[in-house]
């Protein structure tokens, strides 16, 4: 079958690999229809992400039709259409029992490595490097899912796989995000990113009743893209300094809640600051780029919460700890408990509460894959999302 | 050489316990072993993988059977590798019904050539290995089957963290 490898930094190709097959009793094989490049595979591309290889078949946001089951799977037949969570969890440890099923203490056989770098291991994920896993991605003709019994929704209505495609990754993540913000009536709540993740978050406020949503972005289409579909008031930091922006806005208060939808590839306007991190990561000495959560925390009002769905991979410098402390602020976290949202959100998404494909830009055959990436990356042509098709 | 490790398993002590009791199952989550025949009396024969496609084995016997709380074994005299080791189960904190599981192994491995074999076999390193041994052993109990990725299609080893597949199907 073909698949979009990595092939080293900012190198992928589209090669011919082998089919998979059943290697455990609950795996299913799913003949991929749809999948899409994630802001998250760009850390992989641009090489932040360590414990790659070359090889390595890419993404983790993608859907299909049962093709194979393994002689355990009751809940999924061949020729079923489902929708796979990125996560990949067994639904019977401590962390899948509280429904932390990013957390699934069993499916990273590679554990070993997480835990050297971040204390535990958390669950093995589709096509995201080694230290999580060693899972191929669904960037690909065919894929396995490990646990098919616990992870694929199957989707029995006519909806386009565009509508559905997303309940994979990005639409539960931006949900779980404005979720963790604990919104009251009359929240505001401020959002860092308006990539479709950050556009989810929005979307999910409103949903969950913000009285306003606010965008943060550099790139025009985008904001005009947040303020279309979710009524989110526009700051553009590189026109305006976004606490300034966000104290006139909120008229001295701050945002209740701050969602940083960045993560560790965070752009900063500030020439000197940008030129620290950049400085440290080369040396190795800082791994991510917090422009971005640094910013939501200052901003932050007292009391209020911080909602980090950006992905982050290591070590930060200079964290306000001083003003997370001092003002009672509440951070929270997570790779998404995918597996948690998708029945909730399909049904929003057919009573069309929401239509997640609002966020597609670009539809390409997966053979483009590579310069998909590279379009993404760049922003080229008002680039939000892209949807490859195999 | 000494290990010791630990692991939690969410599953009742008395299940865990009759897993490892049976000494039979337990190649099934301690990959070096090829396999455990009960002989009777307490005792047993061992047979373990060595390189080159080799087996070294030894005779053992259980010096302590605290049902649901604790096992404990070691090698005869006259083994090539003298080994000992004991498994505690408690009962986790909470309502939660899981068992914690905690190991302690120590090995004589007789000098050189031999010892050098061994120091191999029980060791990758024998601490990466015990504490690989118990994260298979949840796996079995919890899922039902040791987890397999591509980049590691034997399941967790900690050898195979430097020399992982590309994640890619298997062929």
């Amino acid at each position: 079958m073909r698949a979009n490898c990595w092939m080293g930094k900012t190198s992928l190709e589209v090669r011919e690999v082998p089919d998979p097959t059943i290697l455990n009793a609950r795996d299913a094989i799913v003949r991929v229809t749809s999948t899409a490049i994630c802001g998250s595979d760009l850390h992989l591309y641009n090489g932040y992400i360590p414990t790659m290889r070359k090889g390595d078949i890419l993404g983790h946001e993608f859907m299909g039709e049962v093709v194979e089951v393994g002689p355990a799977v009751s809940s999924l037949k061949v020729g079923d259409r489902v929708v796979v969570p990125f996560p990949i969890a067994c639904g019977a440890c401590f962390a899948c029992q509280r429904e932390l099923y990013s957390l699934c203490e069993n499916t990273n056989p590679n554990a070993a490595i997480a835990e050297k770098l971040m204390g535990h291991s958390p669950a093995g994920i589709f096509g995201y490097s080694h230290m999580l896993g060693g899972y191929p991605g669904g960037q690909a003709e065919y894929a396995r899912v490990p646990f098919a019994d616990v992870g694929p929704i199957v989707i029995e209505d006519d909806l386009p796989d565009e509508q559905v495609l997303f309940l994979s990754d990005i639409l539960p993540t931006g949900y779980m995000g404005a979720e963790m913000c604990d919104i009251q009536p009359g929240d505001v709540v401020a959002v860092w990113g308006a990539g479709p993740v950050g556009m989810f978050a929005m979307a999910s406020a409103r949903l969950l009743g913000a009285e306003r949503v606010i965008a943060i972005d550099r790139f025009p289409y985008r904001l005009r893209l947040a303020a279309e579909h979710t009524g989110a008031e526009p700051v553009n930091y590189e026109e305006t300094d976004v606490a300034e922006a966000l104290q006139w806005l909120t008229a001295g208060r701050g945002p209740d809640a701050c969602i940083d939808a960045v993560g560790l590839e965070a752009h900063q306007s500030n020439r000197a600051l940008r030129a620290y991190d950049r400085t440290k990561q080369a040396a190795r000495l800082e791994t991510d780029r917090p422009h971005a959560l640094r910013e939501a925390i200052i901003s932050c009002r007292n009391g209020g919460t911080v909602s980090v769905i950006g992905v982050y991979g290591g070590m930060v410098d200079k964290f306000p700890m001083g003003s997370v402390m001092n003002r009672s602020l509440t951070i929270r976290n997570g790779q998404c408990h995918a597996h948690r949202y998708l029945r909730p959100l399909l049904e929003r998404i057919r009573d069309r509460e929401i239509d997640p494909s609002f966020v597609i830009s670009h539809r390409l055959p997966l053979d483009q894959a590579p310069q998909g990436f590279e379009m993404f990356r760049d922003k080229q042509d008002d680039c939000t999302k892209i949807v490859l098709t195999p | 050489m000494q290990a010791k490790t630990a692991i939690t398993i969410n599953r009742p002590v008395e299940d865990v316990y009759r897993f490892w009791r049976d000494l039979t199952n337990l190649p099934s989550f301690m990959n070096h072993l090829e396999s455990v025949e009960v002989t009777g009396n307490g005792r047993s024969h061992w047979t373990a993988n060595a390189p080159a496609g080799r087996t070294v084995d030894w005779d053992a016997e259980l010096v302590e059977d605290e049902p649901n709380q604790r096992l404990a074994w070691r090698s005869l005299d006259g083994s090539q590798v003298r080994n000992s080791g004991s498994v505690s189960f408690t009962p986790a904190p909470g309502d939660g019904g899981g068992t914690e599981v905690r190991v302690e192994l120590s090995y004589d491995p007789p000098g050189g050539a031999l010892g050098k074999v061994v120091a191999k076999l029980f060791g990758e390193e024998p601490q990466q290995q015990v504490t690989d041994d118990l994260r298979r052993l949840k796996q079995v109990l919890e899922t039902g089957a040791v987890v397999r990725s591509e980049g590691s299609p034997e399941g967790t080893r900690s050898l195979r963290l430097v020399t992982q597949r590309p994640a890619q199907p298997v062929d």
